[in-house]
Protein backbone atom coordinates (compact mmCIF):
# COMPACT_ATOMS: atom_id res chain seq x y z
CA UNK A 1 0.00 0.00 0.00
CA UNK A 2 0.81 3.34 -0.56
CA UNK A 3 1.99 5.95 1.85
CA UNK A 4 -0.81 8.31 2.60
CA UNK A 5 -0.09 12.35 1.20
CA UNK A 6 -1.76 13.57 4.29
CA UNK A 7 -1.47 11.28 7.68
CA UNK A 8 -2.94 13.90 10.59
CA UNK A 9 -2.10 11.43 14.15
CA UNK A 10 -3.84 12.60 17.61
CA UNK A 11 -4.98 16.05 16.58
CA UNK A 12 -6.45 18.07 19.47
CA UNK A 13 -8.14 21.72 19.70
CA UNK A 14 -10.01 23.34 22.30
CA UNK A 15 -11.71 26.76 22.27
CA UNK A 16 -12.53 27.31 26.05
CA UNK A 17 -14.60 23.85 27.03
CA UNK A 18 -15.28 23.03 23.86
CA UNK A 19 -13.51 19.96 22.21
CA UNK A 20 -13.09 21.47 18.40
CA UNK A 21 -10.54 18.36 17.77
CA UNK A 22 -10.27 15.86 19.74
CA UNK A 23 -7.60 12.92 19.30
CA UNK A 24 -8.36 13.27 15.57
CA UNK A 25 -6.53 10.40 13.28
CA UNK A 26 -6.88 10.76 9.23
CA UNK A 27 -5.18 9.51 6.41
CA UNK A 28 -5.72 11.02 2.94
CA UNK A 29 -3.79 8.79 0.22
CA UNK A 30 -3.14 10.28 -3.27
CA UNK A 31 -5.40 10.24 -5.84
CA UNK A 32 -8.29 10.02 -3.56
CA UNK A 33 -11.10 12.25 -2.39
CA UNK A 34 -11.33 12.14 0.80
CA UNK A 35 -14.87 13.72 2.10
CA UNK A 36 -15.43 14.67 6.09
CA UNK A 37 -18.65 14.75 7.01
CA UNK A 38 -20.31 16.00 10.36
CA UNK A 39 -23.25 17.89 11.77
CA UNK A 40 -23.24 21.69 12.21
CA UNK A 41 -20.13 22.45 14.81
CA UNK A 42 -18.54 18.76 14.46
CA UNK A 43 -15.28 20.48 13.81
CA UNK A 44 -14.80 20.30 10.13
CA UNK A 45 -13.59 23.42 9.60
CA UNK A 46 -11.44 23.76 12.72
CA UNK A 47 -9.83 20.84 11.44
CA UNK A 48 -8.95 22.49 8.08
CA UNK A 49 -7.91 25.38 9.86
CA UNK A 50 -4.96 23.57 11.73
CA UNK A 51 -4.18 21.10 7.96
CA UNK A 52 -4.14 24.62 6.72
CA UNK A 53 -1.67 26.59 9.18
CA UNK A 54 -3.78 28.61 9.95
CA UNK A 55 -4.82 27.59 13.30
CA UNK A 56 -2.44 25.77 15.81
CA UNK A 57 -3.58 22.25 17.19
CA UNK A 58 -3.16 22.12 21.03
CA UNK A 59 -1.71 18.65 20.31
CA UNK A 60 -1.20 16.21 17.76
CA UNK A 61 0.97 16.06 14.62
CA UNK A 62 0.69 16.90 11.06
CA UNK A 63 2.48 14.52 8.00
CA UNK A 64 2.25 16.01 4.40
CA UNK A 65 4.04 14.38 2.03
CA UNK A 66 6.75 12.86 3.84
CA UNK A 67 7.63 15.89 6.14
CA UNK A 68 6.38 16.95 9.73
CA UNK A 69 4.53 20.17 8.80
CA UNK A 70 2.79 20.44 12.45
CA UNK A 71 4.92 24.03 12.61
CA UNK A 72 5.05 25.16 9.54
CA UNK A 73 3.17 28.35 8.46
CA UNK A 74 0.70 28.41 6.17
CA UNK A 75 2.19 30.16 3.61
CA UNK A 76 5.01 27.59 4.09
CA UNK A 77 2.58 24.66 3.81
CA UNK A 78 1.38 26.56 0.54
CA UNK A 79 4.61 25.97 -0.54
CA UNK A 80 5.00 22.60 0.01
CA UNK A 81 1.46 22.38 -2.17
CA UNK A 82 -1.02 22.20 0.56
CA UNK A 83 -4.37 24.86 -0.74
CA UNK A 84 -7.77 25.45 1.30
CA UNK A 85 -10.73 26.90 0.09
CA UNK A 86 -12.91 28.93 2.56
CA UNK A 87 -16.26 27.54 3.65
CA UNK A 88 -17.29 32.11 3.63
CA UNK A 89 -15.75 33.18 0.39
CA UNK A 90 -12.54 34.95 0.99
CA UNK A 91 -10.92 36.45 -2.01
CA UNK A 92 -9.46 39.63 -3.09
CA UNK A 93 -13.04 41.76 -3.74
CA UNK A 94 -11.27 45.03 -4.48
CA UNK A 95 -9.31 43.01 -7.22
CA UNK A 96 -10.23 41.63 -10.49
CA UNK A 97 -10.85 38.22 -10.78
CA UNK A 98 -7.95 37.81 -12.70
CA UNK A 99 -5.69 39.49 -10.46
CA UNK A 100 -7.08 37.29 -7.64
CA UNK A 101 -5.65 34.29 -9.97
CA UNK A 102 -2.32 35.91 -10.84
CA UNK A 103 -1.64 36.86 -7.14
CA UNK A 104 -1.96 32.85 -6.39
CA UNK A 105 0.37 31.89 -8.91
CA UNK A 106 2.82 34.68 -8.08
CA UNK A 107 3.42 33.41 -4.53
CA UNK A 108 4.71 29.61 -6.61
CA UNK A 109 6.30 31.54 -9.24
CA UNK A 110 9.78 32.93 -7.30
CA UNK A 111 9.82 35.59 -4.33
CA UNK A 112 7.79 38.93 -5.30
CA UNK A 113 10.66 41.13 -3.82
CA UNK A 114 10.63 42.48 -7.30
CA UNK A 115 10.47 46.47 -7.05
CA UNK A 116 10.27 47.73 -10.44
CA UNK A 117 8.97 45.56 -13.22
CA UNK A 118 5.46 46.02 -13.58
CA UNK A 119 3.46 42.98 -12.76
CA UNK A 120 1.54 43.39 -15.88
CA UNK A 121 4.37 42.88 -18.10
CA UNK A 122 4.49 39.17 -16.98
CA UNK A 123 2.63 37.61 -19.27
CA UNK A 124 3.10 34.35 -18.52
CA UNK A 125 1.31 34.81 -15.33
CA UNK A 126 -1.55 36.23 -16.64
CA UNK A 127 -1.92 33.49 -19.15
CA UNK A 128 -1.57 30.99 -16.57
CA UNK A 129 -4.76 32.68 -14.71
CA UNK A 130 -7.02 32.87 -17.66
CA UNK A 131 -6.17 29.28 -18.06
CA UNK A 132 -7.23 28.75 -14.53
CA UNK A 133 -10.44 31.22 -14.76
CA UNK A 134 -11.22 29.11 -18.28
CA UNK A 135 -11.58 25.96 -16.16
CA UNK A 136 -13.89 26.93 -13.50
CA UNK A 137 -16.03 29.01 -16.37
CA UNK A 138 -15.30 32.61 -15.27
CA UNK A 139 -12.75 34.17 -18.17
CA UNK A 140 -16.15 35.80 -19.88
CA UNK A 141 -16.13 37.64 -16.05
CA UNK A 142 -12.18 37.82 -15.53
CA UNK A 143 -11.75 41.93 -15.86
CA UNK A 144 -14.56 42.47 -12.98
CA UNK A 145 -14.13 42.75 -9.88
CA UNK A 146 -14.57 40.14 -7.26
CA UNK A 147 -16.51 41.78 -5.15
CA UNK A 148 -18.93 42.68 -7.96
CA UNK A 149 -19.61 38.44 -9.18
CA UNK A 150 -22.21 36.80 -7.81
CA UNK A 151 -22.29 34.55 -5.11
CA UNK A 152 -21.75 31.40 -7.30
CA UNK A 153 -19.10 33.23 -9.21
CA UNK A 154 -16.99 33.86 -5.94
CA UNK A 155 -17.27 30.58 -4.60
CA UNK A 156 -15.94 29.30 -8.26
CA UNK A 157 -13.10 31.76 -7.74
CA UNK A 158 -12.52 30.99 -4.59
CA UNK A 159 -11.45 27.25 -6.10
CA UNK A 160 -9.36 28.60 -8.57
CA UNK A 161 -7.56 30.69 -6.71
CA UNK A 162 -6.61 27.52 -4.71
CA UNK A 163 -6.02 25.63 -7.97
CA UNK A 164 -3.59 27.97 -9.08
CA UNK A 165 -1.18 27.19 -6.71
CA UNK A 166 -0.93 24.03 -8.02
CA UNK A 167 -1.30 22.04 -5.20
CA UNK A 168 -0.53 18.40 -4.19
CA UNK A 169 -3.83 18.11 -1.83
CA UNK A 170 -6.58 20.63 -1.97
CA UNK A 171 -8.62 21.08 1.15
CA UNK A 172 -12.10 22.35 0.49
CA UNK A 173 -14.14 23.82 2.96
CA UNK A 174 -18.11 23.22 2.04
CA UNK A 175 -17.73 24.38 -2.13
CA UNK A 176 -21.23 24.66 -2.29
CA UNK A 177 -21.89 26.63 0.56
CA UNK A 178 -24.80 29.18 0.17
CA UNK A 179 -25.50 28.24 -3.46
CA UNK A 180 -28.99 27.19 -5.38
CA UNK A 181 -29.63 24.66 -6.94
CA UNK A 182 -28.31 25.30 -10.47
CA UNK A 183 -25.07 26.62 -8.75
CA UNK A 184 -24.84 23.74 -6.77
CA UNK A 185 -25.31 21.08 -9.87
CA UNK A 186 -22.43 23.42 -12.07
CA UNK A 187 -20.08 23.35 -8.82
CA UNK A 188 -20.61 19.41 -8.59
CA UNK A 189 -20.06 18.54 -11.85
CA UNK A 190 -17.24 21.01 -11.97
CA UNK A 191 -15.79 18.92 -8.74
CA UNK A 192 -16.28 16.19 -10.60
CA UNK A 193 -13.70 16.92 -13.28
CA UNK A 194 -11.08 17.41 -10.47
CA UNK A 195 -11.50 13.50 -9.96
CA UNK A 196 -8.22 11.81 -10.24
CA UNK A 197 -6.28 14.21 -11.12
CA UNK A 198 -6.03 16.14 -7.74
CA UNK A 199 -5.92 14.48 -4.26
CA UNK A 200 -8.55 16.35 -2.31
CA UNK A 201 -10.18 16.29 1.21
CA UNK A 202 -13.47 17.79 0.52
CA UNK A 203 -15.93 19.11 3.21
CA UNK A 204 -19.21 19.09 2.48
CA UNK A 205 -22.66 19.32 3.67
CA UNK A 206 -24.59 17.70 0.23
CA UNK A 207 -25.04 14.60 0.42
CA UNK A 208 -25.41 13.61 -2.81
CA UNK A 209 -22.20 14.89 -3.40
CA UNK A 210 -20.42 13.32 -1.48
CA UNK A 211 -21.57 9.98 -2.16
CA UNK A 212 -20.96 10.64 -5.65
CA UNK A 213 -17.93 11.99 -5.47
CA UNK A 214 -15.80 10.73 -2.39
CA UNK A 215 -13.40 7.25 -2.78
CA UNK A 216 -13.51 7.47 1.27
CA UNK A 217 -15.10 9.26 3.83
CA UNK A 218 -14.79 9.72 7.56
CA UNK A 219 -17.53 11.02 9.70
CA UNK A 220 -16.77 13.68 12.60
CA UNK A 221 -18.88 14.39 15.70
CA UNK A 222 -17.36 16.33 18.54
CA UNK A 223 -14.19 16.25 16.86
CA UNK A 224 -13.78 12.91 16.66
CA UNK A 225 -14.01 10.66 13.99
CA UNK A 226 -16.28 8.06 14.83
CA UNK A 227 -16.25 6.26 11.30
CA UNK A 228 -14.46 5.84 8.31
CA UNK A 229 -14.62 3.92 5.38
CA UNK A 230 -16.05 3.78 1.89
CA UNK A 231 -19.16 5.37 1.15
CA UNK A 232 -20.80 2.00 0.95
CA UNK A 233 -19.69 1.08 4.65
CA UNK A 234 -20.25 4.63 5.66
CA UNK A 235 -23.59 4.23 4.37
CA UNK A 236 -24.27 0.95 6.37
CA UNK A 237 -22.62 2.20 9.51
CA UNK A 238 -25.35 2.37 12.15
CA UNK A 239 -23.48 5.03 14.08
CA UNK A 240 -23.56 6.90 11.58
CA UNK A 241 -26.83 6.99 10.78
CA UNK A 242 -27.68 7.59 14.34
CA UNK A 243 -25.56 10.63 14.67
CA UNK A 244 -25.82 12.73 11.47
CA UNK A 245 -27.31 11.08 8.41
CA UNK A 246 -30.94 10.47 10.15
CA UNK A 247 -32.38 7.34 9.83
CA UNK A 248 -34.45 8.32 6.91
CA UNK A 249 -32.91 10.46 4.79
CA UNK A 250 -30.25 7.88 3.40
CA UNK A 251 -33.15 4.94 2.29
CA UNK A 252 -34.49 6.75 0.08
CA UNK A 253 -31.11 7.99 -1.73
CA UNK A 254 -29.99 11.40 -1.74
CA UNK A 255 -31.32 13.27 1.33
CA UNK A 256 -29.40 16.32 0.50
CA UNK A 257 -28.85 17.75 4.05
CA UNK A 258 -28.28 21.47 3.84
CA UNK A 259 -26.38 23.55 5.86
CA UNK B 1 3.56 62.04 -14.52
CA UNK B 2 0.21 60.48 -14.62
CA UNK B 3 -0.52 62.48 -17.95
CA UNK B 4 -1.43 59.47 -20.28
CA UNK B 5 -3.50 58.98 -23.71
CA UNK B 6 -6.61 61.25 -22.60
CA UNK B 7 -7.43 64.08 -20.21
CA UNK B 8 -9.60 63.04 -16.90
CA UNK B 9 -10.34 65.69 -14.22
CA UNK B 10 -7.88 63.29 -12.21
CA UNK B 11 -5.52 63.96 -14.67
CA UNK B 12 -5.74 67.42 -15.40
CA UNK B 13 -5.44 67.84 -11.41
CA UNK B 14 -2.27 66.01 -11.20
CA UNK B 15 -0.71 67.93 -13.80
CA UNK B 16 -1.80 71.03 -12.84
CA UNK B 17 -0.50 70.71 -9.16
CA UNK B 18 2.78 69.75 -10.63
CA UNK B 19 2.86 72.33 -13.22
CA UNK B 20 2.46 74.68 -9.97
CA UNK B 21 5.27 73.28 -8.01
CA UNK B 22 7.17 73.79 -10.95
CA UNK B 23 6.61 77.25 -11.92
CA UNK B 24 5.97 78.71 -8.30
CA UNK B 25 9.36 80.28 -8.21
CA UNK B 26 8.16 82.18 -11.43
CA UNK B 27 4.40 82.75 -10.95
CA UNK B 28 5.47 84.32 -6.92
CA UNK B 29 7.15 87.22 -7.82
CA UNK B 30 4.69 88.00 -10.54
CA UNK B 31 1.83 88.40 -8.50
CA UNK B 32 3.48 89.84 -5.42
CA UNK B 33 3.48 87.03 -3.41
CA UNK B 34 6.91 85.70 -2.77
CA UNK B 35 6.37 84.22 0.07
CA UNK B 36 4.90 81.28 -1.93
CA UNK B 37 7.68 79.71 -2.96
CA UNK B 38 8.17 78.92 0.50
CA UNK B 39 5.09 77.70 1.25
CA UNK B 40 5.36 75.52 -1.57
CA UNK B 41 8.50 74.54 -0.34
CA UNK B 42 7.00 73.77 2.57
CA UNK B 43 3.76 71.45 0.77
CA UNK B 44 6.41 70.03 -1.29
CA UNK B 45 8.14 68.20 1.69
CA UNK B 46 5.13 67.39 3.54
CA UNK B 47 4.25 66.06 0.01
CA UNK B 48 6.74 63.59 0.28
CA UNK B 49 6.05 62.47 3.79
CA UNK B 50 2.41 61.85 2.98
CA UNK B 51 3.45 60.25 -0.46
CA UNK B 52 5.37 57.69 1.92
CA UNK B 53 2.97 57.16 4.13
CA UNK B 54 0.61 56.30 1.98
CA UNK B 55 3.10 53.18 0.84
CA UNK B 56 2.30 51.45 4.11
CA UNK B 57 -0.97 53.21 5.05
CA UNK B 58 -2.80 53.80 1.62
CA UNK B 59 -1.53 50.58 -0.34
CA UNK B 60 -0.52 48.35 2.43
CA UNK B 61 -3.28 49.30 4.86
CA UNK B 62 -1.37 49.62 8.29
CA UNK B 63 -2.61 52.36 10.02
CA UNK B 64 0.92 54.01 11.27
CA UNK B 65 0.43 56.76 13.60
CA UNK B 66 4.39 56.96 13.90
CA UNK B 67 5.14 58.20 10.89
CA UNK B 68 6.79 61.53 12.20
CA UNK B 69 9.49 59.63 13.50
CA UNK B 70 11.20 59.51 10.07
CA UNK B 71 10.90 63.03 9.76
CA UNK B 72 12.57 63.26 13.18
CA UNK B 73 15.39 61.21 12.52
CA UNK B 74 16.25 63.09 8.67
CA UNK B 75 16.10 65.99 10.28
CA UNK B 76 18.14 65.25 13.89
CA UNK B 77 20.61 63.41 11.74
CA UNK B 78 21.50 66.38 9.58
CA UNK B 79 21.15 69.18 12.61
CA UNK B 80 23.12 66.97 14.82
CA UNK B 81 26.31 66.47 12.32
CA UNK B 82 26.27 69.88 11.30
CA UNK B 83 26.55 70.86 15.11
CA UNK B 84 30.01 69.06 14.64
CA UNK B 85 30.59 70.86 11.71
CA UNK B 86 29.79 67.70 9.38
CA UNK B 87 27.90 69.64 6.61
CA UNK B 88 28.39 66.79 3.45
CA UNK B 89 25.41 65.85 2.06
CA UNK B 90 27.28 62.91 0.94
CA UNK B 91 28.02 61.64 4.46
CA UNK B 92 24.51 63.35 5.93
CA UNK B 93 22.16 61.90 3.98
CA UNK B 94 23.55 58.25 3.35
CA UNK B 95 24.14 58.47 6.94
CA UNK B 96 20.44 59.92 8.15
CA UNK B 97 18.82 57.14 5.51
CA UNK B 98 21.01 54.64 6.76
CA UNK B 99 19.40 55.00 10.25
CA UNK B 100 15.72 55.72 9.07
CA UNK B 101 16.20 52.51 7.09
CA UNK B 102 17.70 50.64 10.61
CA UNK B 103 15.10 52.11 12.97
CA UNK B 104 11.94 51.29 10.95
CA UNK B 105 13.34 47.68 10.24
CA UNK B 106 13.58 47.45 14.24
CA UNK B 107 10.29 49.19 14.58
CA UNK B 108 9.01 47.66 12.02
CA UNK B 109 9.98 44.04 13.25
CA UNK B 110 7.93 44.57 16.43
CA UNK B 111 5.17 46.63 15.96
CA UNK B 112 3.94 44.34 12.55
CA UNK B 113 3.73 42.00 15.03
CA UNK B 114 0.42 43.52 15.80
CA UNK B 115 -2.48 44.25 13.96
CA UNK B 116 -5.59 47.01 13.95
CA UNK B 117 -5.70 49.23 17.15
CA UNK B 118 -2.60 47.56 18.47
CA UNK B 119 -0.75 48.69 15.28
CA UNK B 120 -1.35 52.03 15.69
CA UNK B 121 -1.06 52.59 19.38
CA UNK B 122 2.52 50.83 19.21
CA UNK B 123 3.44 52.77 16.04
CA UNK B 124 2.73 56.33 18.48
CA UNK B 125 4.41 54.99 21.43
CA UNK B 126 7.93 54.25 19.61
CA UNK B 127 7.64 58.23 17.69
CA UNK B 128 6.79 59.20 21.34
CA UNK B 129 10.10 57.55 22.66
CA UNK B 130 11.97 58.97 19.90
CA UNK B 131 10.01 62.28 20.65
CA UNK B 132 11.58 62.34 24.40
CA UNK B 133 14.60 61.28 23.00
CA UNK B 134 14.71 64.64 20.78
CA UNK B 135 12.98 66.32 24.08
CA UNK B 136 15.79 65.42 26.86
CA UNK B 137 18.65 66.41 24.15
CA UNK B 138 20.00 69.29 25.92
CA UNK B 139 23.05 68.96 24.09
CA UNK B 140 21.17 69.81 21.07
CA UNK B 141 18.71 72.25 22.72
CA UNK B 142 15.99 69.93 23.76
CA UNK B 143 12.61 71.80 23.70
CA UNK B 144 13.92 74.57 21.91
CA UNK B 145 15.51 73.15 19.12
CA UNK B 146 18.85 73.19 17.69
CA UNK B 147 19.76 76.31 14.60
CA UNK B 148 22.14 74.89 11.63
CA UNK B 149 24.49 77.08 10.25
CA UNK B 150 24.17 75.88 6.70
CA UNK B 151 22.47 73.89 4.51
CA UNK B 152 24.46 70.44 3.47
CA UNK B 153 26.64 70.99 1.14
CA UNK B 154 26.58 69.01 -2.04
CA UNK B 155 30.69 69.38 -2.73
CA UNK B 156 29.97 72.30 -5.74
CA UNK B 157 27.70 70.21 -7.40
CA UNK B 158 24.56 71.65 -6.20
CA UNK B 159 24.12 75.08 -3.74
CA UNK B 160 21.73 74.35 -1.76
CA UNK B 161 21.53 78.05 0.01
CA UNK B 162 20.38 79.08 -3.44
CA UNK B 163 17.03 79.39 -3.08
CA UNK B 164 15.80 78.57 -6.27
CA UNK B 165 17.97 75.58 -6.56
CA UNK B 166 16.91 73.90 -3.34
CA UNK B 167 13.55 74.56 -4.56
CA UNK B 168 13.93 72.32 -7.21
CA UNK B 169 16.37 69.97 -5.63
CA UNK B 170 12.86 69.53 -3.22
CA UNK B 171 10.97 69.30 -6.44
CA UNK B 172 13.07 66.83 -7.97
CA UNK B 173 12.87 64.45 -4.55
CA UNK B 174 9.12 64.55 -4.60
CA UNK B 175 8.87 63.30 -8.31
CA UNK B 176 11.89 60.82 -7.58
CA UNK B 177 9.49 59.38 -4.62
CA UNK B 178 6.64 59.49 -6.45
CA UNK B 179 8.12 57.24 -9.31
CA UNK B 180 9.38 55.39 -7.10
CA UNK B 181 5.99 54.44 -5.70
CA UNK B 182 4.70 54.00 -8.97
CA UNK B 183 6.87 51.29 -9.88
CA UNK B 184 6.89 49.59 -6.86
CA UNK B 185 2.73 48.90 -6.52
CA UNK B 186 2.45 48.05 -9.73
CA UNK B 187 5.54 45.68 -9.50
CA UNK B 188 4.74 42.01 -7.83
CA UNK B 189 5.51 43.78 -4.89
CA UNK B 190 2.70 46.13 -4.97
CA UNK B 191 0.65 43.38 -5.74
CA UNK B 192 1.66 41.48 -2.46
CA UNK B 193 0.72 44.48 -0.54
CA UNK B 194 -2.18 45.71 -2.21
CA UNK B 195 -3.37 42.02 -1.37
CA UNK B 196 -2.43 42.12 2.29
CA UNK B 197 -4.95 45.19 2.71
CA UNK B 198 -7.15 43.71 0.28
CA UNK B 199 -6.87 39.83 2.78
CA UNK B 200 -4.34 39.22 4.61
CA UNK B 201 -5.78 35.70 5.61
CA UNK B 202 -6.00 34.75 2.10
CA UNK B 203 -2.34 36.29 1.27
CA UNK B 204 -1.43 33.54 3.61
CA UNK B 205 -3.32 30.97 2.63
CA UNK B 206 -2.29 31.04 -1.02
CA UNK B 207 1.36 31.62 0.26
CA UNK B 208 2.65 34.66 0.68
CA UNK B 209 4.35 35.13 4.23
CA UNK B 210 3.22 38.45 4.77
CA UNK B 211 5.49 39.67 7.49
CA UNK B 212 8.38 40.26 5.79
CA UNK B 213 6.66 41.98 2.75
CA UNK B 214 4.67 44.16 5.45
CA UNK B 215 8.32 44.61 6.72
CA UNK B 216 10.15 45.55 3.79
CA UNK B 217 6.80 47.80 3.33
CA UNK B 218 7.62 49.76 6.62
CA UNK B 219 10.93 50.34 6.04
CA UNK B 220 10.57 51.85 2.02
CA UNK B 221 8.20 54.14 3.63
CA UNK B 222 10.42 54.97 6.53
CA UNK B 223 13.04 55.61 4.18
CA UNK B 224 11.30 58.00 2.34
CA UNK B 225 10.25 59.38 5.29
CA UNK B 226 13.63 60.19 6.48
CA UNK B 227 14.25 61.92 3.03
CA UNK B 228 11.60 64.65 3.72
CA UNK B 229 13.42 65.00 7.05
CA UNK B 230 16.34 65.77 5.35
CA UNK B 231 14.81 67.94 3.51
CA UNK B 232 13.15 69.75 6.20
CA UNK B 233 16.38 70.44 8.07
CA UNK B 234 17.77 71.78 5.59
CA UNK B 235 14.59 74.21 4.34
CA UNK B 236 13.98 75.40 8.14
CA UNK B 237 17.71 75.63 8.89
CA UNK B 238 16.26 73.98 12.35
CA UNK B 239 15.68 71.06 14.18
CA UNK B 240 13.26 70.60 16.98
CA UNK B 241 11.69 67.33 18.57
CA UNK B 242 8.20 69.55 17.83
CA UNK B 243 8.42 67.88 13.85
CA UNK B 244 8.44 64.54 15.25
CA UNK B 245 5.23 65.26 17.63
CA UNK B 246 2.73 62.81 17.43
CA UNK B 247 0.42 65.56 16.15
CA UNK B 248 2.45 65.40 13.63
CA UNK B 249 1.93 62.16 12.05
CA UNK B 250 -1.70 62.69 12.87
CA UNK B 251 -1.36 65.85 10.22
CA UNK B 252 0.42 63.12 7.64
CA UNK B 253 -2.62 60.72 8.09
CA UNK B 254 -5.47 63.43 7.38
CA UNK B 255 -3.06 64.66 4.39
CA UNK B 256 -3.06 60.78 2.93
CA UNK B 257 -7.04 60.58 3.75
CA UNK B 258 -7.45 63.97 2.46
CA UNK B 259 -5.98 63.10 -1.04
CA UNK B 260 -7.46 59.68 -0.83
CA UNK B 261 -5.29 56.33 0.06
CA UNK B 262 -4.10 54.07 -2.33
CA UNK B 263 -3.78 56.33 -4.94
CA UNK B 264 -0.36 57.75 -6.18
CA UNK B 265 -1.07 61.20 -6.15
CA UNK B 266 -3.71 61.60 -3.56
CA UNK B 267 -1.27 62.24 -1.04
CA UNK B 268 0.33 65.45 -3.17
CA UNK B 269 -3.25 66.73 -3.34
CA UNK B 270 -3.80 65.79 0.30
CA UNK B 271 -0.70 67.87 1.43
CA UNK B 272 -1.79 70.93 -0.80
CA UNK B 273 -5.08 71.50 0.28
CA UNK B 274 -4.24 70.62 4.13
CA UNK B 275 -1.65 73.21 4.08
CA UNK B 276 -3.65 75.92 2.16
CA UNK B 277 -6.58 75.56 4.20
CA UNK B 278 -4.69 75.59 7.45
CA UNK B 279 -3.08 78.37 6.67
CA UNK B 280 -6.35 80.62 5.10
CA UNK B 281 -8.53 79.35 8.01
CA UNK B 282 -5.60 80.18 10.86
CA UNK B 283 -5.71 83.59 9.16
CA UNK B 284 -9.61 84.11 9.61
CA UNK B 285 -9.16 82.94 13.31
CA UNK B 286 -7.43 81.30 16.02
CA UNK B 287 -9.51 79.08 16.26
CA UNK B 288 -9.34 77.17 12.75
CA UNK B 289 -8.69 73.89 14.14
CA UNK B 290 -12.47 73.91 15.07
CA UNK B 291 -13.31 74.35 11.97
CA UNK B 292 -10.39 72.00 10.25
CA UNK B 293 -11.67 68.99 12.48
CA UNK B 294 -15.61 68.98 11.23
CA UNK B 295 -13.86 69.49 8.08
CA UNK B 296 -11.92 66.21 7.83
CA UNK B 297 -14.75 64.33 9.29
CA UNK B 298 -16.63 65.41 6.51
CA UNK B 299 -14.52 64.19 4.04
CA UNK B 300 -13.73 61.00 5.86
CA UNK B 301 -17.80 60.22 5.84
CA UNK B 302 -18.64 61.40 2.81
CA UNK B 303 -15.81 61.52 0.44
CA UNK B 304 -14.51 58.21 1.06
CA UNK B 305 -11.59 58.27 -1.57
CA UNK B 306 -10.69 61.78 -0.64
CA UNK B 307 -9.82 64.04 -3.67
CA UNK B 308 -8.65 61.23 -5.77
CA UNK B 309 -12.28 59.81 -5.44
CA UNK B 310 -13.42 63.29 -6.01
CA UNK B 311 -11.92 63.47 -9.29
CA UNK B 312 -12.94 60.31 -10.52
CA UNK B 313 -10.28 58.00 -9.52
CA UNK B 314 -10.77 54.70 -8.03
CA UNK B 315 -9.47 51.98 -6.59
CA UNK B 316 -9.31 49.08 -9.15
CA UNK B 317 -7.00 46.66 -10.31
CA UNK B 318 -7.43 45.86 -14.19
CA UNK B 319 -6.96 42.80 -15.47
N1 LIG C 1 -12.36 30.65 17.01
C1 LIG C 1 -13.21 29.94 17.78
N2 LIG C 1 -13.38 30.25 19.07
C2 LIG C 1 -14.20 29.54 19.85
N3 LIG C 1 -14.90 28.47 19.42
C3 LIG C 1 -14.78 28.11 18.15
C4 LIG C 1 -13.92 28.83 17.25
N4 LIG C 1 -13.98 28.24 16.03
C5 LIG C 1 -14.84 27.20 16.17
N5 LIG C 1 -15.32 27.11 17.42
C6 LIG C 1 -16.21 26.08 17.93
O1 LIG C 1 -15.66 24.84 17.60
C7 LIG C 1 -16.65 23.95 17.17
C8 LIG C 1 -16.35 23.46 15.77
O2 LIG C 1 -16.54 24.52 14.86
P1 LIG C 1 -16.30 24.36 13.30
O3 LIG C 1 -16.50 25.67 12.69
O4 LIG C 1 -15.01 23.67 13.07
O5 LIG C 1 -17.49 23.39 12.87
P2 LIG C 1 -17.91 22.88 11.44
O6 LIG C 1 -17.91 21.40 11.50
O7 LIG C 1 -17.09 23.50 10.40
O8 LIG C 1 -19.40 23.40 11.34
P3 LIG C 1 -20.25 23.88 10.08
O9 LIG C 1 -20.79 22.67 9.43
O10 LIG C 1 -21.34 24.70 10.68
O11 LIG C 1 -19.34 24.67 9.22
C9 LIG C 1 -17.98 24.69 17.28
O12 LIG C 1 -18.54 24.35 18.52
C10 LIG C 1 -17.57 26.13 17.26
O13 LIG C 1 -18.48 26.92 17.99
MG1 LIG D 1 -17.44 24.75 8.84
Amino acid sequence: MAEPLLSVKGLAKRFGGVNATSDLHLDVMPGEIHAVIGPNGAGKTTLIAQLSGMLKPDQGTIVFDGADITRLSAAARSKRGLARSFQVTSVFRDFTATDNVVLSIQAHSGHSFRFWQPVRKETELYDAARRVLDQVGLKDRAGELAGVLSHGEQRRLEIAMALATGPKLLLLDEPLAGMGPEDSARMARFLGTLKGRYTILLIEHDMDVVFALADRITVLDYGQAIASGTPEEIHADPEVRRAYLGEDSLDEEGGATGC
Amino acid sequence: MNLRAHATPRSLFTFAVLALCALMPFIAPAIGQDYYVDVFIRIMIWAIAAVSLNLILGYGGMVSFGHAMFLGLGAYTVGILSYYEIYSAFIQWPLALLIGAVVSLGVGAICLRTKGVYFIMITLAFAQMIYFLGVSADEYGSDDGLIIDERSQLGGVLDLDDGLTFYYVVFAFLLLSLFIVKRLVNARFGMVIKGIRSNEDRMQAIGFPTYRYKLACFVIAGVLGTLAGILFANFEKFISPDMMYWTRSGEMIFMVVLGGMGSLFGPVSGAVVYLFLSEFLSNITEQWHIIFGPFLILVVIFARGGIDGLLGGKRRHHG
